[in-house]
């Protein structure tokens, strides 16, 4: 696998926070939160139990808990990666459960290999991809990015992929086609949560194609330098930054270029409350809650939501003169 | 072995408290285990939403045992069971303004007006809050008459309790119907025509047993 390092927006070394820094704060972090729990709780134990590192009584396997390398400890903005056994543990994702806390057991036996994804629609070349052509095909770059799901929490995570626009110009869409539809396996037997009703599965996105031919929006194979996990969408993903994170479908078997705006899973079946766009957007409320701001994970508190998650410099442009209250 | 009615009086008033007692024993637990997810505020949370819940609808499945099974055993816990659920109801409003949003009035009100669970939450909360306070057998001496009718909006409060699941699932409503059935169902049985049905019906079919445990 050919790997070249690099983040997502390139950043003055000045903005990145040492690391002695960057885990006093994390000490800090967790100071805090226990002082304010058991102050909640009115909890009469010890206050060193607190550094229990999160997840020692689950059980599994070490090598699965342990991190791969990665080239900095911040995101462009100065704020920590969270921990890999939090991005690797708290996972929403339907096709297994509902509780974003099983479904890294439930996933455990995804089989991902083989998996070919099909890349088609309107374009010159379809063709289908197997994992491995995606991995060595394309280079794979790090890539530090926020992540901020529609429930108002959010992690900084350092992905492993490739820009899409890579592999749509090996494609070569029509002049016609003007978006990307993609699907999620459908596999029931694996994927128990695609018995239920309520959801027209499988899982299905889309983007418009300058969208989707943006530099920020990637192709993910991996994460904390080692391959994805079932939970975080294995064996690839999509990762578009400045939308929710529901927009990211994961375990992609299918890719179409077409010339309508698909209709995603979650318009399906709330269209008044998920639009198609989904852009992180403070001063756009969800009609149930406000998107204003979001609980970082691993922080208490909040903080405050940024528009397009932050990459508004980037990307507001893909938007200009369009009413975001309107193409939420 | 036959235990005498105090005696199993006791053991079910103690049998409430500790169970009403496991969901906090178990987010402490888990707290200085690291079991509380990564996102633990929102852990703590779901559980303080839940056993409030749990809690909030045992105290009111009291009366209806009573009418259906005659049993009066349970009708000493709905103060306990009430109060419980208060506890945890204020647990979870506290999680949501101090752990969640820090005591930030600012947020804290854009959040209530912009989430409307959260508004109706509160309402249940404000609701049970006078109830709460009038629990004391002092309370009820000097309230008289008022007091049964101050305590009437319980239903109220466990009413939106269940609107306020209802509002903040994310499509998947089994959780909030069940719920709302059993509630749906205990509230029916107080309306006074089938109340006095059902306490017919029940009294016919222990004449039934007596008669045929006598002959």
């Amino acid at each position: 696998m050919l790997i070249k390092k690099r983040t997502g927006i390139e950043i003055p070394s000045s903005e990145i926070t040492p690391e002695h820094l960057y885990h006093s704060r994390r000490q800090f972090m967790k100071g805090a939160a226990a002082l304010s729990a058991s102050a909640l709780l009115a909890a009469a134990c010890s206050p060193q139990a607190a550094d229990v590192p999160r997840g020692s009584a689950d059980s599994g396997d070490a090598a699965d808990q342990a991190p791969g390398e990665v080239s900095t400890t911040t995101d462009e903005l100065g704020d920590p990666l969270n921990d890999y056994d939090d991005v690797i543990s708290y996972n929403n994702y339907y096709e297994f459960t509902t509780d974003k806390d099983t479904v890294a057991f439930m996933a455990e036996d995804f089989v991902t290999s083989p998996w070919q994804v099909e890349v088609g629609g309107m374009v010159r070349n379809p063709g289908v991809y197997d994992i491995e052509d995606l991995r060595t095909k394309f280079d794979q770059e790090e890539r530090i990015y926020r992540l901020r799901c529609v429930e108002a929490w959010s992690m900084v995570i350092p992905w492993m992929g490739f820009p899409l626009s890579k592999l749509l110009a090996e494609v070569e869409p029509f002049p016609e086609a003007t978006h990307v539809r993609f699907e999620t396996i459908y596999d029931p037997e694996q994927l128990p949560g695609q018995k239920r009703g309520g959801f027209k599965w499988p899982y299905v996105e889309g983007l418009r194609l300058d969208e989707a031919q943006h530099d920020l929006a990637i192709l993910a194979t991996g994460l904390y330098g080692k391959e994805l996990l079932p939970q975080n969408g294995a064996p690839v993903r999509l990762v578009v930054p400045w939308k929710y994170g529901f927009k990211s479908i994961k375990s992609i078997v299918k890719i179409e270029l077409v010339d309508y705006q698909p209709t995603s899973l979650w318009m399906d079946a709330a269209p008044n409350e998920y639009g198609f766009y989904a852009n992180v957007n403070p001063e756009v409320p969800h009609p149930r809650w406000s998107q204003a701001t979001e609980r970082r994970i691993g922080e208490l508190g909040r903080r405050e939501t940024l528009k397009f998650n932050g990459y508004e410099e980037q990307v507001a442009g893909l938007y200009a003169g369009e009413d975001l209250r309107e193409n939420f | 072995m036959k235990l005498d009615r105090k005696t199993k009086a006791n053991i079910l008033r103690w049998t409430a408290h500790v169970v009403a007692l496991l969901p906090l024993a178990i987010i402490i637990w888990r707290y200085y285990t690291g079991q509380l997810t990564a996102d633990p505020i929102r852990d703590i949370t779901l559980r303080t939403g839940w056993a409030a819940i749990v809690l909030l609808v045992a105290s009111l499945a009291c009366t209806p045992l009573n009418i259906v099974f005659g049993w009066k055993q349970v009708l000493p816990l709905r103060r306990p069971l009430g109060l419980y659920a208060f506890l945890y109801v204020s647990l979870h409003l506290l999680t949501f303004v101090y752990l969640d949003y820090g005591l930030v009035w600012g947020l804290i009100q854009e959040a209530i007006f912009d989430k409307r669970y959260a508004l109706v939450g509160l309402a249940a909360f404000l609701i049970l809050l006078p109830l709460a306070l009038t629990s004391s057998k002092w309370s009820m001496r000097k309230l008289g008459k008022n007091w049964k009718r101050l305590h009437k909006w319980v239903y109220l409060a466990g009413v939106l309790a269940v609107v306020h699941y209802f509002w903040l699932v994310k499509n998947v409503y089994t959780q909030p119907i069940i719920f709302a059935v059993i509630l749906g169902g205990l509230l029916l049985l107080r309306v006074s025509p089938v109340k006095q049905q059902v306490i017919r019906w029940r009294q016919a079919a222990r004449k039934r047993l007596r008669v045929l445990t006598t002959s």
